[in-house]
């Protein structure tokens, strides 16, 4: 099944358009990265899905249900997304232990401190963690957090907005571990939003190369590392990373 | 090449803490000529630290020594601030990383161009003008005329870093710093302004340090490489010998980054307990 459809999907913010006709689909269990420059509306995608930028028309489908404009609460279960700036993503005055219990408590989710400290096994962070301050955690830590929040109602699909691009070279790596363990257990889907292409080429199946709002090739990882990307946009892309 | 343009020795940068002074510089020695430099390392090593003490920009309660830090002869820790001032910007300049705050909102490019060079440079109106235009048509901003009334806001990411850029090199300074002027832009747009940067600094035959924690990106502008770690210099190297590095540290940082055909089902992960501090 169809983890995530798009289908025509044309995104607004205001009176301007910033994605046009956007076909997508993705099976369940894959990981598909986006890619682009800024502006060119990957990140605006997935505030869509995740019902942040409800001004849009076409069709979006979840593991085969459509989904309804703004923010819906059988949706969070499903769909859940990590943000780029880990320091800006988390309430600074709430400790990690509140911060990761508030979406048990918005859905009526008992069992908040097993769940809490599961979680915090999961992504690989020791319990004392645990009811500390955002500020009291380094960057790496507090994308861990992020991600840990982001799992809490246990989704399927993973949106994950650049998540490592504000982070060090030796952090991004732990981090890419992580998500890639993380899927590998629970069967998670992701769609990723980067201009990092090799991030792509550890973490992904397939990717879009999107610009001025359209896609304008998808290809499979294996292409993208033997360099045999069709449209000249993307070979500008690839051109670019390797400073060729 | 004649005198180095920049020498540091035993460089230290401090600052207190409850359990006394911490040292996030430790003892840095480097001689720059009119060559480019790169220094890399993760948050925290004292990369950016570094840069700051040259054009002593670490306040009080921070404090700087050094047994030698020169700049064409001159001891910068000697200098008041009133003597500063004529250094920088006219002589060592630096960019800084993120142009949405650095760039103030309230004063259009054009002026804020102009005074990066009135500050330093008496000169008529109309010289002024043109220099501002030429300026931004080296960094490769089209229709200078138009963007030279833009206020900040209105410009993109990329366009802003350039804008940045020709502010710090009107004045014409024999040594620019730049401390990850990349890092908050596109990859397209990445290699667009270092390559501005690399061919103004080529041309003018100015000294460059460039601070980033991009491995990649500072092996291919730079012709020396400083890497950093815990305020320590842990392994210098010729750009082109990168890949023949020997510290674990440098190695670990080169192997955690993924490559474009990666097949490792894995990185591998610094071990932060091999080094012992940050």
């Amino acid at each position: 099944m169809s983890a995530l459809t798009l289908k025509n999907l044309d995104i607004s913010y205001g009176d301007t358009k910033v994605v046009h006709g956007v076909n997508l689909d993705v099976p369940e269990g894959e990981s598909f990265a986006l890619v682009g420059e800024s502006g060119s509306g990957k990140s605006t995608i997935l505030r869509a899905i995740a019902g942040l930028a409800p001004e849009w028309t076409g069709e979006i489908s979840v593991l085969g249900k459509p989904r309804t404009h703004g923010v819906d609460r059988n949706e969070s279960r499903t769909v859940q997304m990590v943000f780029q700036d880990p320091y800006g993503s988390l309430h600074p005055r709430k400790t990690i232990d509140s911060a990761l219990s508030e979406p048990l408590a918005i859905h009526g989710i008992g069992n908040r401190g097993e769940r809490v400290e599961a979680v915090l096994k999961q992504v690989g962070l020791d319990q004392r963690f645990r009811f500390r301050f955002p500020h009291q955690l380094s960057g790496g830590q507090r994308q861990r957090v992020a991600i840990a929040r982001a799992l809490m109602l246990e989704p399927k699909v993973l949106l994950l907005d650049e998540p490592t691009s504000a982070l060090d070279v030796s952090v991004q790596a732990e981090i890419l571990n992580l998500l890639k363990r993380l899927r590998r257990e629970q069967n998670l889907t992701f769609l990723m939003v980067t201009h990092n292409l090799p991030v792509v080429s550890f973490l992904c199946d397939r990717l879009a190369v999107m610009r001025h709002g359209r896609i304008v090739e998808i290809a499979d990882v294996a292409q993208l590392k033997q360099g045999d990307l069709k449209e000249p946009y993307s070979r500008e892309l690839l051109a670019a990373t390797e400073g060729a | 090449m004649s005198s180095p343009l920049l020498e540091v020795e035993n460089l230290r940068v401090s600052f207190p803490t409850h359990s006394g002074r911490v040292e996030v510089v430790k003892g840095l020695s480097f001689t720059l000529g009119r060559e480019r430099l790169g220094i890399v390392g993760e948050s925290g090593s004292g990369k950016s630290m570094t840069g700051r003490s040259i054009l002593k920009l670490i306040r009080k309660p921070g404090e700087v020594t050094a047994d030698k830090l020169r700049f064409e002869g001159i001891d910068i820790l000697d200098q008041n601030e009133k003597q500063m001032r004529a250094i920088r910007g006219a002589r060592i300049s630096m960019v800084m990383q993120d142009p949405k705050f650095s760039l103030n909102p309230v004063m259009t490019v054009g002026e804020q161009i102009a005074e990066a060079l009135v500050t330093h440079q008496k000169l008529g109106r109309k010289e002024v003008q043109q220099r501002i235009l030429d300026m931004l048509t080296a960094v490769r901003i089209n229709d200078p005329e138009r963007v030279a009334k833009l206020y900040p806001h209105e410009v993109s990411g990329g366009m802003g870093q350039r804008i940045m850029i020709a502010m710090m090199l009107i004045p014409e300074p024999e040594l620019l710093i730049a401390d990850e002027p990349t890092s908050a832009l596109d990859v397209s747009v990445q290699a667009q302004v270092l390559d501005i940067i690399d061919d103004l600094v080529t041309r003018k035959g100015m000294g460059l340090i460039l601070i980033s924690h991009d491995l990649a990106l500072v092996s291919r502008y730079c012709d020396r490489i400083l890497v950093m770690n815990a305020g320590r210099v842990v392994e210098e190297c010729a750009a082109g010998q990168l890949d023949k590095a020997q510290h674990p540290y440098t190695r670990g940082l080169l192997a955690a980054m993924p490559v474009i055909d990666e097949t490792r089902d894995e990185l591998p992960v610094l071990d932060r307990t091999q080094w012992a501090g940050t």
